[in-house]
């Protein structure tokens, strides 16, 4: 069996692992642990858009929001029909879980080609700027349903998320990510993120490209979205505003644009500080900019994006036996 | 009719205050090339001022009115220099990302840091200038919508006179045409680019007083979203072109009223987006912007 797909193995059975010990945790670490986890998937997703292949996206949470409406649905509407009075099974309530993220994944897919074919013509800010404009007109279409809540929210969620199903997908997401990039066709996103002009002479399709990587990104933010909605039990579209896409965006960043791992620890940590800040709670928010503004200027190229050749060079040179 | 003419005059108050944020972004989208995110929290602070500095002054009168407008503008326009020469200055040359995330942290600073010093409470605005509603023809007027009106078409006509007459509106424009080449023939870029953000602030001063007298009550977050719509107003008349800002926050203003006047009022948050995403994608120099192509 190939390696990745070991690693990929390997990180889903502990997580079912950790999960199946996770009420020996204390709730309170739980639920930060299940954060990052969430973190984790829309950032290394977003990744993909941002970093890899280039394409500023500001509308990561209007694709979260799409598959954590669709994949409440699925569980309210259509949960107590297959499951019965009683709530089903175990078994029956993860396979309606894992099938109700899948739907939201594939509406939030469906939606990241409905906004990628007309927006990614554009670029730079522009691009920015348009799928702001889309997430923004999610959000209120979402405002305007009133089977799903309207401006209020879907309330009454059931309460599935759990760290294997987090973790899980999680796994899932950096495992697509890593491979997509590392294959043939892959190479192709980091083309098109450094020269698209060159890319299209040597006969790259960079538009679809770009889609692919929208479609992508957009699936994996959906199933987020869905994990979202089945950990906080309730949902609001303002919950999802151009704030929220922004938060991913500053994982991104900040990590490293194009750095998986980096991009990890960003989100691991961007979800710790607020909570480790909670102390100075006034002082949060304005701390939290701070710091975004200090390392934009300090080390703009991200937090965790270290030159590892260089690195090793003086490491090198640092342990160099002495010379008689 | 009646009712059109009562809209029409609505949309024009409105889209005066959009036209006086918008002109802030398009100019130093002009000259630095990238969105001022904080520029709407400077509006917001703006209201700030006036709040503060109304509130000592005889209320009700046009001079107290005027000197509210003249404070609130002369200090955002030192916030303004202040965020460009201490924040936007160091990374300038740097990727777009970079300076767009730092434009988007210092608007956070701005609004977080207004939550602490003013409460998240929104909060009335006194009625600097005097206030009386009178009705023409059955077309309910407020002295206020003519406030703005008024004060808005000045501050563009003397915005047209600094651009175009002076000095150092033509070291501006220079600026914004090649900033090489504007430097080479002896033009002190950062003077131009701190004035550029001076004015800017302090054009967005006087819409957030304006913004404030009209819907009566400010927070800190108030900025958001006449910020957004009037970023995106600078697209729709072509970003970097003044009177394209101008015209593209009126149409806005008339657009978003008359859906707020329809069935469709609650997607009102929306039809700037729907706009914005429309004028992009079929005109993405905006609507007096000239259209340039992209040279290998």
């Amino acid at each position: 069996m190939p390696k990745p797909l070991l690693a990929l193995l390997a990180a889903i059975i502990v997580a079912f692992g950790v999960s199946h010990y996770s009420d020996s945790i204390d709730p309170y670490y739980l639920d930060v642990i299940t954060g990052i986890g969430i973190n984790i998937i829309l950032a290394v997703s977003l990744n993909l858009v941002n970093g890899y292949t280039g394409q500023f996206s500001l509308g990561h949470a209007g694709f979260m929001s799409v598959g954590a409406y669709l994949s409440a649905a699925v569980t309210m509407l259509l949960g107590p029909r297959l499951l019965g009075e009683d709530g089903g099974t175990a078994v029956q309530q993860g396979l309606l879980f894992f099938g109700a993220l899948l739907v939201g994944g594939i509406a939030a897919a469906i939606a990241g080609l409905a906004v990628g074919i007309p927006s990614l013509r554009l670029k730079g800010d522009y691009l920015a700027l348009v799928t702001l404009g889309f997430g923004e007109i999610i959000r209120v279409v979402f405002q305007n349903i009133d089977a799903l809540g309207g401006a209020l929210g879907l309330n009454g969620i059931p309460n599935y998320t759990t760290v294997f199903w987090v973790y899980g997908f999680a796994a899932l997401t950096v495992f697509t990510v890593v491979c997509l990039v590392r294959s043939t066709y892959g190479r192709g996103f980091l083309a098109t993120h450094d020269d698209e002009i060159a890319s299209e002479a040597v006969g790259l399709n960079t538009t679809r490209y770009k889609i692919v990587a929208f479609v992508v990104g957009a699936f994996f933010a959906g199933v987020a979205g869905g994990l979202y909605g089945h950990f906080k039990l309730t949902i609001t579209p303002s919950g999802f505003d151009f704030t929220k896409s922004i938060e991913i965006v500053v994982m991104v960043i900040l990590g490293g644009m194009g750095n998986t791992p980096g991009v990890i620890l960003a989100a691991i940590l961007l979800t710790v500080l607020p909570e480790l800040l909670r102390a100075v709670d006034e002082y949060r928010m304005i701390l939290y900019a701070v710091l975004l503004i200090v390392l934009m200027l300090v080390r703009p190229k991200g937090l965790f994006n270290f030159d590892w050749a260089r690195i090793g060079a003086r490491l090198r040179r640092k342990f160099r036996p002495a010379r008689p | 009719m009646t009712e059109f003419t009562q809209q029409l005059l609505n949309g024009l108050s409105l889209g005066a205050i959009y036209a006086l944020i918008a002109l802030g972004y398009t100019m130093v989208y002009g000259v630095l090339r990238f969105i001022n995110f904080a520029h709407s929290d400077v509006f917001m602070v703006g209201a700030f001022i006036g709040y503060y500095v109304g509130r000592h002054l005889p209320l009700g009168t046009v001079g107290g009115g005027l000197l509210t407008l003249a404070a609130a503008m002369a200090g955002c326009a030192v916030l303004g220099m202040a965020i460009e020469r201490l924040v936007y200055r160091p990374l300038r040359g740097g990727p777009t990302l970079n300076v767009l995330i730092t434009a988007i942290g210092m608007s956070l600073f701005l609004e977080y840091t207004g939550q602490l010093l003013f409460g998240a409470t929104p909060r009335p605005f006194p009625p600097i200038f005097p206030n009386r509603v009178f009705a023409l023809h059955g077309v309910i007027i407020s002295m206020n919508q003519v406030t703005v009106i008024v004060v808005a078409t000045v501050l563009m006509i003397a915005l047209q006179f600094a651009v175009f007459g002076t000095k150092i509106g033509t070291a501006m424009r220079a600026v914004a045409l090649n900033p090489k080449a504007a430097q080479l023939v002896g033009i002190n870029i950062d003077v131009v680019i701190s004035f550029t953000f001076g004015l800017g602030s302090a054009l967005a001063a006087a819409g957030g007083v304006l913004y404030a007298l009209n819907y009566p009550s400010i927070d800190p977050l108030m900025g958001v979203v006449p910020g957004l719509k009037a970023f995106v107003a600078a697209v729709l008349g072509g970003i970097g072109n003044i009177p394209g800002a101008a015209l593209g926050a009126l149409i806005l203003g008339m657009v978003e009223t008359f859906v707020d006047g329809s069935r469709w009022s609650t997607y009102k948050d929306a039809i700037a987006f729907a706009i914005l995403i429309a004028i992009l994608l079929f005109r993405p120099a905006g609507l007096l912007g000239r259209f340039t192509a992209e040279k290998v």
